[in-house]
């Protein structure tokens, strides 16, 4: 692994070089990090006023609020049930996360790999969900779910995120699965290893890389679906951004800085998933690493 | 003889499968035949990977939108026919929904993919911070547009920052309307949209072999020239779809569109007439008829960057080494 390392780090010098002598002129390099510096400016103003006010005691026409206090997050702890609300968003994303990628992946590896009769229909009929608008299928699904006895429970929010997720996972794996070559495959199976054999041994270590890339995305669009958990969601399986969007359009009945503090939990929980996710994806750099390897 | 020849036929390409049809046709034995044809079209018991997500999407995305196709045909007043789709083509305060969602999407969608380009581009090669640029550009996915929302009220409201920075510079004298109208939606969408549609464009490009580009360099070719001959038409099809997605994220705005918008008037989106149909006016029909109209409207904009897609080379991209 040590060599891995130290090969890219070679290239390093040669391209850190080029890009030190390339900032001082071109126009353009500061254009994009002007536009990347001003969308910061809007992103840090967006999370800290919400920050800050769940801090705040009042805040009114003034550029900060008059005094701090943390009586508001204990508030909306209790008020909001905040300890069961995030056990339940975090079943909801693990079960939706582990079911779409083993529904997801080998169905993109029949796409990727096998020309077949009506292929080109049935990668249509996985994509239409992910295409449609959640609301289109959402309010069917939530009306079909009723009738199924799965309206508001767990199960059922757990199904309306798997159909987004499923098609999501097949459509970043199938062109990952499509830029591995075949021959390693091919090399393997006339070596006499079976299908299972060329999947565990051979393809699943090329594929983790792709996977965890699909797992991070598909995590983070199931915490922050609101559309189709809120048509189908009862009282004990909100997720946490559903019960975030009830309290705001209640807004009134309880403190601004209240939902704000709960603004802030959900937050805090969807960085500590991100930073999580990170460690363990860089999404640009998931080919590179691939080619490293094959280069030892 | 037969099963040696089976093997090649799962290499797709029609050359091979049509020398196998050949070779076999004489000496095989009757029995097997089918089975050695069908594999030469390319089925075979692989296939039945594919199965358990066939069943997972006709059980939980097509019966129930065939479901609600039917339910769109029986008008809450009774029997069978077209009333729903009328009453909503008739009534302009619903049907002009669908403009009011598209001047949002589009613009949305657009700004964000395109955007995203330049600076993907320019974020591709290692340097010093690009984990925690490329982490921060990815926080806003997290926060959903919900939350950006209610950041949104508080940072660009009447009494936000952004009006007292700009009361205090004296750019204006009274302070502007951001939020609570078409503009408020946008700006939601466009922080949401963009963190997302650069992530997607950036794992396309590095899926795309740097010694092309650098082989381009090696024969003359400017920046511009490899990034137009080379970069752009490998990068394409994941173009295409990075805006099918942003524009799906966009088009269906929902939460936004009440909290940050003007939910009575310039951003009372089609989504948004739908849920009412559905939640307030129990009109379960007219829901699903406003749905499928809808589903419809966006599959036709979304069928438009398909048919362009297709024409684009798609395949490897030489990132496999």
């Amino acid at each position: 692994m040590s060599i891995i390392e130290r090969i890219p780090a070679d290239e390093d010098v040669t391209t850190k070089g080029r890009r030190a002598f390339r900032i001082v002129g071109t126009p353009s390099q500061w254009i994009v990090w002007g536009c990347v510096a001003l969308f910061f400016v809007f992103l840090a103003g967006v999370i800290v006023s919400v920050l800050v006010n769940s801090f705040g005691t009042s805040w009114f026409d003034a550029w900060l609020p008059e005094g701090y206090t943390t009586r508001w997050y204990a508030e909306a702890w209790d008020e909001f049930d905040l300890g069961q609300v995030i056990f339940v968003t975090l079943e909801v994303a693990l079960a939706v996360i582990v079911l779409s990628v083993l529904l997801g992946v080998p169905a993109s590896y029949v796409l990727a790999r096998k020309n077949f009769p009506g292929k080109k229909a049935l990668y249509a009929v996985f994509l239409l969900p992910v295409l449609m608008p959640p609301i289109t299928y959402g309010i069917p699904l939530a009306t079909a779910l009723y009738q199924a006895g799965l309206a508001g429970t767990l199960a059922g929010v757990i199904a309306a995120n798997l159909v987004p997720a499923v098609p999501f996972v097949i459509m970043t794996m199938t062109p990952f699965i499509e830029q591995i070559n075949p021959s390693v495959e091919s090399a393997a199976r006339m070596s006499g290893a079976s299908t299972l054999n060329v999947f565990t041994r051979v393809l699943a270590p090329l594929l983790i890389p792709g996977i965890l890339a699909s797992c991070v995305l598909v995590l983070v669009r199931t915490v922050g679906m609101f559309e189709l958990t809120f048509l189908t969601s009862g009282p004990t399986s909100n997720t946490l951004v559903v019960k975030l969007y009830y309290a705001m359009n209640a807004a009134g009945i309880r403190a601004q800085q209240s939902v704000d503090a709960m603004a802030v939990v959900y937050m805090a929980v969807m960085l500590v998933i991100l930073v999580i996710a990170l460690r363990f994806v860089n999404p640009t750099q998931l080919v590179a690493r691939v080619r490293d390897e094959s280069l030892e | 003889m037969p099963d040696t020849l089976e093997r090649p036929s799962t290499v797709p390409g029609g050359q091979g499968a049509a020398s196998a049809e050949f070779l076999t046709s004489a000496p095989a034995a009757p029995r097997s035949s089918l089975r050695h044809r069908l594999a030469d079209r390319g089925v075979e018991p692989s296939l039945l990977l594919v199965a358990p997500a066939l069943v997972f999407v006709l059980v939980l995305f097509i019966y129930p939108f065939l479901y609600g196709v039917g339910l769109s045909f029986q008008p809450a007043s009774g029997g069978i026919g077209l009333e729903s789709y009328r009453d909503f083509f008739t009534d302009p305060y619903e049907f002009g929904t669908i403009w009011k969602t598209m001047r949002l999407a589009l613009p949305a969608a657009l700004f964000n993919v395109i955007a995203s380009i330049p600076i993907a581009y320019k974020l591709r090669g290692r340097f010093k911070g690009k984990r925690l640029l490329a982490t921060m550009l990815v926080v806003p996915i997290s926060l959903g547009t919900v939350l950006v929302a209610e950041g949104l009220l508080n940072f660009a409201g009447r009494a936000g920052w952004i009006n007292r920075f700009l009361l205090a510079i004296g750019v204006i004298d009274t302070p502007i309307a951001l939020v609570n109208n078409y503009w408020g939606v946008l700006f939601s969408l466009i922080i949401t949209g963009f963190p997302f549609a650069f992530l997607l464009i950036s794992s396309y490009l590095s899926g795309i072999d740097p010694s092309l580009e650098r082989a381009a360099a090696l024969m003359g070719a400017g920046w511009g020239k490899r990034f137009t001959k080379i970069i752009l038409p490998l990068l394409a099809p994941g173009l295409a779809t990075t805006f099918m997605l942003t524009f799906v994220l966009a088009f269906s705005v929902f939460p936004s569109a009440t909290l940050v918008g003007d939910p009575a008037g310039a951003t009372r989106v089609i989504s948004l007439a739908a849920y009412q149909a559905y939640a307030e006016q129990f009109n379960y029909s007219k829901a699903s008829a406003i749905a499928i109209v809808m589903g419809v409207v966006e599959l036709a904009v979304l069928a438009v960057v398909m048919l362009w897609r297709s024409t684009l080379y798609r395949g490897s991209t030489g990132g496999k080494g």
